[in-house]
């Protein structure tokens, strides 16, 4: 089931460095929101810290709060491993475990907690997520290959149908195609039009074609120099950002000036 | 002069396309790897060779000269030399097989706190501590065993042999109903050597697992998984070959380990189980330390027949270390 966030002042810190300076903004459910923004203006960063994954780095924290229907991610009796079972991600250069088959690799996350799962269901699942990620046609005669064996568009629409596969409510994608060529890209962008209907979708990328493309809302990200922290500049629906930005810094990012 | 500025580029790229003469460091490094590595081939065919021709005399005795010639073969006992040799591989690979299953999880233990689990500044020193212990010799491993180690762990075979006797492992003498009384049993030497190779596995899995990709570390975690989870994910399969490899190191260093074992064991020759009972097994290193100063040229080539045994050994549990790494290379980490 889709649902929204909200970011209330949120300060994202890699131990003293402040990485990411008072972000608040709403993302709607059944929609793809766009971050977009030059290297190291913190939308990455940013897109970590919605299903807590900043905390794999070592003295990362934030302030202020994000809310996921309502709850807040960061309330004390919230458990992040929890979280993240609701927000799934998705990675820049796509990571399936090499010493998994392509059925396991998609039923990784379902098989987590001791979580069980009887035969018939375990191949139901592997169907419907592999569907999903529109994969299965390609991979339906070879699901005990390893999951490397595939193309890098195919590896990365199989990481999708991993997290599809755990019934997130929330996709977040960082750079899902910047390692991939442009077919495989086009292949991913239909496929996040298909997936709104039942995830909130959040995707990072470097490419404003891109965003343009897939994004119904898109928001802008900029940091003034280097050791200063990332803002969200401006974030609007993604035809208005694109024609008529309210910041100066907007128009010059998105007519090429500059980043 | 009627070359212009804009000609020179062209000039500069003109190198020949026949062959060239190969520079004097390129064939000179090229020679020098050939050699090293004909060199390993070359050392190994001269061990085997050594072994073989050495130890023929002894492997070919089928008159009885060798037992009448060799005092610790007793014909009257009905042993032979294929007789005790096989004793001595039994007991090598008991103790060998006690240290390794000590060792294998503490080491694995061990080496995921300090690549996964220990904060930066304690996984540095740790690390630099079990380096410090694969440094120390292994007669001081000796000593201090059986100093140090077999009195505390004598009150624990008592208690071990009282309560869990009926366990063939545990079995107390039947003559005497109680374990040995001095712990020089098959049991501490299978403890001190699993504490002589725990450095040796934990160094090699820490290194492997420090090598785990971030990439494969974060698909665990954004999906959900704990901090263990993510670990038999991507860490364990990422480093299984290593893991093995590591434990084989271990496992060569304990089959061939000499002096702990012989300043630890009392000596015996035996296919027994029961690993709290002292003089019942030896091993094949140890044995031969054992007798080699006393041995005449018969005893001496008996002597080699021995190591020639534990050199198959070891080939052979190479040869299965590689396979078990080989078995499922198509699913390996490193594509």
């Amino acid at each position: 089931m889709s649902k929204r966030i909200d970011v209330n002042n949120l300060n994202v810190y890699y131990s003293k460095f402040l990485a990411v300076e008072d972000v608040s903004l709403a993302v709607e459910p059944n929609s793809v929101t766009a971050l977009i923004g030059p290297s190291g203006c913190g939308k990455s960063t940013f897109l970590r810290t919605l299903n807590r994954m900043h905390e794999v780095i070592p003295g990362a924290r934030v302030e202020g709060e994000v809310l996921m229907d309502g709850e807040n991610l960061y309330a004390k009796n919230i458990d992040p491993v929890a979280v993240r079972k609701h927000v799934g991600m998705v990675f820049q250069r796509p990571n399936p475990f090499p010493t998994m088959s392509i059925a396991e690799n998609v039923l990784a996350g379902v098989k987590l907690n001791n979580g069980r799962i009887s035969k018939s269901d375990a191949e139901g699942l592997v169907e419907g997520s592999l569907r999903g990620a529109n994969l299965w046609n390609e991979v339906k005669d070879r699901l005990d290959k390893p999951g490397s064996s595939l193309s890098g568009g195919q590896q990365q629409r199989l990481c999708i149908a991993r997290a599809i596969a755990i019934k997130p409510d929330v996709m977040l994608m960082d750079e899902p195609c910047s390692a991939l060529d442009p077919i495989s890209t086009l292949a991913i962008e239909d496929l996040m039009q298909e997936l709104k209907n039942e995830y909130t979708i959040v995707i990072v990328t470097h490419n404003m074609q891109q965003a343009a493309r897939v994004a119904d809302r898109t928001a802008f990200f900029n940091i003034a120099g280097t050791g200063q922290p990332g803002k969200l500049i401006e974030m609007n629906d993604t035809a208005t950002m694109f024609s008529t930005p309210s910041e100066k810094a907007t128009e010059d990012y998105i007519s090429g000036r500059f980043g | 002069m009627t070359t212009t500025e804009e000609h020179k580029p062209f000039e500069a790229s003109a190198v020949p396309l026949t062959a060239h003469k190969e520079s004097v460091a390129n064939k000179l490094f090229g020679g020098v790897s050939l050699v090293s590595a004909s060199l390993i081939l070359v050392t190994l065919a001269a061990v085997a060779t050594f072994l073989l021709v050495e130890a023929w005399p002894a492997l070919t005795d089928t008159s009885g000269e060798l037992a009448a010639k060799v005092d610790w073969i007793r014909p009257e006992m009905g042993q032979s030399l294929i007789q005790i040799v096989g004793y001595l591989v039994f007991g090598t690979v008991l103790i060998s097989a006690i240290a390794l299953l000590i060792a294998t999880p503490l080491s694995i233990g061990i080496a995921l706190f300090i690549s996964h689990y220990a904060p930066r500044k304690l996984a540095a020193g740790l690390g630099y501590v079990i380096d410090l212990l694969a440094a120390i010799p292994s007669v001081v491993y000796g000593l201090w065993g059986a100093i140090v180690v077999l009195p505390v762990l004598q009150p624990f075979y008592n208690w071990l042999g009282d309560n869990l006797g009926w366990i063939p492992l545990f079995a107390p003498d039947p003559l005497t109903g109680t374990v040995s009384n001095t712990g020089r049993v098959a049991l501490s030497a299978g403890i001190v050597l699993a504490i002589m190779i725990i450095p040796i596995i934990t160094a090699v899995t820490r290194e492997v697992f420090l090598q785990t990709p971030v990439l494969h570390e974060e698909a665990a975690l954004a999906m959900g998984a704990t901090r263990w989870e993510m670990v038999r994910m991507a860490v364990f399969p990422f480093g299984r070959s290593g893991m093995i490899g590591a434990t084989m190191l271990g496992l060569g260093r304990a089959l061939g380990e000499t002096m702990a074992v012989y300043m630890i064991l009392s000596p015996g020759l035996s296919y027994s189980f029961a690993i709290l009972q002292g003089g019942l097994h030896n091993t094949i290193a140890a044995n031969i330390a054992l007798k080699f100063p006393e041995a005449n040229s018969e005893g001496v080539s008996a002597l080699i027949a021995m190591g020639l045994a534990l050199f198959v050994i070891t080939l052979l549990v190479n040869m299965l270390a590689r396979w078990i790494v080989s078995r499922r290379s198509e699913f390996s980490g490193a594509n």
